[in-house]
């Protein structure tokens, strides 16, 4: 029995693992191509019919490529921290549940890696750690626009975890659990989107600054610092920087399913179907912003940071615990 | 006079507005209908005078139009052109061999202009991609090309005052010859 276990434990990692590095490497194309759209041209359509080979030809590519490490950089931090970023994006998904039980040979199979009973706080933890994988990477390129870029990453995700942790504090009042599958089994008559409106939009921008995503891609702004923290990468470390970031995208999409859209559960669709579809909207989301808006200045992003949702954040705190003090819920 | 108090709602309503609009804008271009020219498949008729391809044209009797001055070999800034002159038994003068090198050629067009003849010109092909860098070296007869390019009446010969082709006095638009002892002030 427990060999039993062990094995469909190490199927689902690895299932998971797969799923989530294809679903990267497919989302870096789709945005590609949306981005095009977005500019009235076509993405890549040359590699393969639509051009869906190109995430193969990329890795290949970047693969292959040669690995330099700069003159004078720390080699054992710099050859470490792309590493750090792309295993704690991985890591986070240990915790996300994506359907219902599964009932396998007349075993119950829960649809999620480690249900965790302090899932939420892990979350938070490991989206801390990659900002040293960010920070640590700057720093031992000896670059001056890597330091900057990765100051600036420091600085910004500091300041955002701050309002993500905030934000999922009703979350957790109204669930009564640390753990994600209970949040997840909180939102069986309507998801958390429909009470905690404010929650909700405080972790979507706080979640696309955690991503480094556009208004908000100061460590990376092209125009200003290069590549900002993975100037110096090439080839392959430069490629899971890029995993790392999109996998990101993923694991912030699927945290807001988890947490405010009501996960796997939905009518009709199969519960895989729907996580995949509230997974993705997320990522979509952040697209469409990078074709929209410019990129915020420092100390806007600053002030937006600490003055605006933070406050914001906390004041949602207390009115939510006021409400459901008073209604007794 | 003390500045306004912001209105904090007008103000955020404003910005609210600015981000929905902006994203509208930008939904609208998503179903826009792309406008790339996709390169191999579709070709553009590039203009005329597209600085492409360099070719050496005839005039329109079908000779040579080259008389190997070497002007566009001299004003070249990548040095690609080299050529060896030579005369007819008539005292043409001719190119006893032409080359240019389009593995340096940067395409600037400064030889068109340099060519007193026309004889040199660029043409808009750009296709004539090689996999050995050796194949790019082009020889006379790969230059000449039996038409006049982007001026096929002209003939350096019929204009210039230059005995070899027909008597002083004779070409286009030239006066009869001075007798410069009558000529004095």
């Amino acid at each position: 029995m427990k060999a039993f276990g062990f094995l469909i434990l190490f199927v689902k990692l690895g299932l998971v693992t797969g799923a989530l590095l294809i679903m990267a490497a497919y989302l870096v194309l789709l945005e590609r191509k949306l981005l095009g759209r977005f500019q009235i041209r076509y993405g890549p359509n040359r590699v393969g019919p639509f051009g869906l080979l190109q995430p193969l030809a990329d890795g290949i590519k970047m693969l292959l490529k040669e690995d330099t490490i700069p003159a004078g950089a720390d080699r054992i931090i710099f050859l470490l921290a792309p590493a750090i970023v792309a295993t704690m994006a991985l890591l986070i998904f240990a915790v996300v549940p994506f359907g219902d039980d599964l009932i396998l040979w007349g075993q119950r199979v829960p649809l999620v890696i480690s249900d965790l009973n302090v899932g939420l706080l892990f979350v938070l933890a490991l989206s801390s750690l990659s900002v040293y994988g960010l920070a640590l990477g700057g720093w031992a390129s000896n670059s001056k626009y890597s330091l900057l870029g990765g100051i600036r990453g420091v600085a910004q995700m500091i300041s955002y975890e701050l309002s993500l942790g905030l934000s999922l504090v009703p979350v957790v009042m109204l669930a009564r659990s640390f753990s994600l599958v209970d949040i997840v089994n909180a939102q069986a008559h309507y998801p958390f989107i429909l009470v905690l409106p404010v929650s909700f939009i405080i972790f979507l921008v706080s979640a696309m600054a955690e991503a480094k995503r556009l208004p908000f891609d100061l460590p990376e702004a092209e125009n200003e610092l290069l590549a900002g923290f993975h100037t110096e990468y090439s080839g392959m470390r430069f490629g899971l920087f890029f995993v790392g970031e999109y996998v990101t995208m993923i694991v912030m999409g699927s945290l807001i399913a988890v947490f405010f859209l009501g996960g796997w559960r939905g009518p009709v669709l199969p519960p895989l179907v729907w996580f995949l579809l509230k997974v993705l909207m997320v990522p979509l989301l952040m697209i469409w912003t990078r074709a929209t808006l410019p990129r915020l200045r420092y100390d806007q992003l600053m002030h937006f940071g600490w003055k605006l949702l933070v406050p914001v954040a906390l004041l949602n705190i207390v009115i939510t615990g006021g409400i459901i003090l008073w209604t007794g819920l | 006079m003390d500045e306004e108090k912001p209105n904090v709602l007008k103000t955020g309503f404003e910005a609210l507005k600015g981000l929905a609009d902006s994203y509208a804008v930008t939904l609208k271009h998503l179903f826009r209908k792309p406008i790339t020219e996709e390169y191999p498949e579709f070709k553009r008729q590039l203009p005329a005078r597209s600085r492409g391809r360099i070719v050496l044209t005839r005039d329109p009797d079908g000779d040579e139009r080259c008389v190997a001055c070497y002007l566009c070999s001299a004003v070249c800034p990548v040095s690609c052109i080299s050529m060896e002159s030579a005369e007819r038994t008539d005292g043409r003068r001719y190119a006893a061999w032409f080359c240019i090198n389009f593995a340096r050629c940067i395409y600037c067009g400064f030889c068109e202009e340099a060519c007193p003849t026309l004889a040199i010109q660029l043409t808009p092909d750009f296709e004539f991609c090689q996999y050995d860098i050796l194949d790019f070296v082009a020889e006379k007869e790969d230059l000449l090309v039996n038409h006049g390019g982007k001026n096929p009446e002209y003939n350096f010969y019929r204009h210039a005052g230059v005995k070899e082709k027909g008597d002083k006095g004779t070409h286009l638009n030239e006066d009869p010859p001075v007798n410069v002892r009558s000529n004095m002030p």
